[in-house]
């Protein structure tokens, strides 16, 4: 298992395997969105409540825990990458980075037009949720911005990773000082703590979305990084090997 | 530390003649610490401009323009904190020096804090004042920036640890450090404001206590592993 794992962490390995592992995770992602889009669309009974407008939840929620969910990524790839000086921890990083932002702007822009029917608003500066995604958004700009004015790849990579280690404290910080702030304002949030309790039928679409939204960003981490693996690589032996020899021209 | 030799001088040495020697700098340029607060001054002005003059309005949004103030005025201060001894060498001698690194940074961190956060706090209740700020809140106020302060100092010291040496620093070093800086703006804001109000607010002062203690022990850390990965 350690073996696999090391051989794993070689580049050449990795860029060979990745498109398998890569379909293996793609196919039954799609197949899992597809599933979840026409049963949230059409076989989800109508909220009592909301109506139709709830049904952006089918993608609002997976794109939240995603955006989440690529921070911690990016955050352990990086301490993995300044810890044990591994390569490819790093490229996983810097692949995760502009995925998990497009999520969370995916997140907040679904939120938003949910917000319009539900709140009577676009934004409520007053809803701690909406306030952590936002923190979380600026977080990876800062992030990305910071790899892209280090021109060394090798410097770009623990430096950002420092900044993700710092950062993933603070943003569960954040949280929690976002959550007491919103407490003081009193927002006007029309979703009660702990409504009531999901019907299957919405609830099973729900989470085959998150399911299929977590097997497509494997899948496509797993392609940014190889990408990314081949860019950094570009001057070795093994690039030039491959990309002269027939097979490799594809 | 047992591989010490005799005439080695303690671990605090170093952190304290960082220290001393970033406080004589700032004596011998007083520039550096004034136009901070210059700035400082100046934000607060803007907002009475901006949104009027009315004393309703100005005690309702007093704490929170005089906090934004603040943070964006250490902000400001933080860009030069590692970049002359960038320039010169010093911070290479900092690295090979047998002195530990997060201590030598801790050291440039309270000289900042002396030179910014410290003079900030000093001078708030002038402007808090002209700002109907009533004295017991000006009390409060120059609690919770003290140690929001600190703790700002501490954090801008890794970022500013991380975009030394980089030609975009100053913009980037804010996109770094005010997501890190929020939590610290929301207490120190808020607690200031419940106080306004008559309102029980020694929980946000715990709060922005524990912030900084938490900054002081770990900061250091990471200011010390940015510095050595800036000077690659």
């Amino acid at each position: 298992m350690w073996k696999w794992f090391h051989q794993l962490a070689s580049p050449p390995y990795f860029y060979r395997i990745v498109p398998a592992f890569s379909a293996w995770l793609m196919v039954p992602g799609l197949a899992l969105i597809a599933y979840g889009t026409y049963a949230g669309l059409f076989l989800a009974p109508v909220d009592y409540q909301q109506g139709d407008a709830f049904r952006i939840i089918y993608v609002h929620v997976p794109s939240a825990y995603l955006s989440m969910l690529s921070y911690m990524i990016l955050a352990v790839a990086g301490g993995i990458g300044l810890i044990w000086r591994i390569k490819l921890a790093h490229a996983v990083a810097a692949s995760a980075a502009p995925l998990g932002a497009s999520f969370t702007f995916l997140a907040l822009v679904t939120g938003s037009i949910w917000g319009r029917p539900m709140w009577g608003t676009w934004w409520e500066w007053a809803d701690p949720r909406m306030m952590s995604e936002l923190i979380l958004l600026f977080f990876y700009f800062g992030y990305m911005a910071l790899r892209s004015a280090i021109d060394d790849t090798a410097k770009a990579d623990k430096a950002s990773a420092v900044l993700a280690l710092v950062g993933v404290i603070n943003v569960i910080i954040v949280h929690y000082s976002v959550t007491w702030w919103s407490s003081l304002h009193q927002g006007q949030t029309i979703m009660a703590k702990g409504g009531p309790a999901m019907d299957p039928g919405m609830l099973y679409p729900l989470l085959a979305m998150i399911f299929g939204f977590n097997l497509l960003f494997g899948s496509l981490l797993l392609r940014r990084t190889r990408t990314e693996v081949l860019f950094r690589e570009r001057r070795t032996r093994w690039v030039r090997e491959m990309i002269l020899s027939p097979e490799g021209q594809s | 530390m047992s591989g010490q030799e005799h005439n080695m001088p303690g671990m605090l040495a170093g952190l304290v003649a960082v220290a001393r020697r970033d406080l004589l700098l700032a004596w011998k340029r007083p520039g550096d610490v004034v136009n901070p607060l210059f700035f400082f001054a100046m934000v607060c002005t803007l907002f009475p401009l901006a949104v009027g003059p009315s004393a309703e309005q100005l005690t309702f949004s007093g704490p929170g323009v005089l906090w934004v103030a603040a943070l964006l005025s250490v902000l400001i201060s933080l860009h030069s904190l590692f970049l002359s001894d960038y320039d010169d060498g010093s911070l290479e001698q900092f690295l090979v020096s047998p002195q530990p690194l997060p201590l030598l940074g801790l050291g440039k961190t309270i000289a900042h804090w002396l030179t910014s956060g410290l003079p900030l706090v000093l001078v708030s209740p002038i402007v808090a004042i002209t700002y109907r700020m009533p004295g017991s809140v000006v009390l409060v106020l120059m609690l919770t920036l003290t140690l929001g302060t600190i703790s700002l100092s501490l954090l801008g010291a890794i970022g500013a640890a991380l975009t030394v040496g980089l030609h975009r620093g100053t913009a980037l070093l804010s996109l770094l450090i005010l997501p890190l800086s929020m939590p610290v703006l929301i207490i120190g804001a808020n607690t200031v404001s419940l106080a306004a109000g008559n309102e029980t607010y020694s929980a946000g002062v715990w709060a922005l206590a524990a912030y900084a203690v938490g900054a002081l022990s770990l900061a250091p850390y990471a200011t010390a592993a940015a510095l050595r990965i800036s000077n690659e």
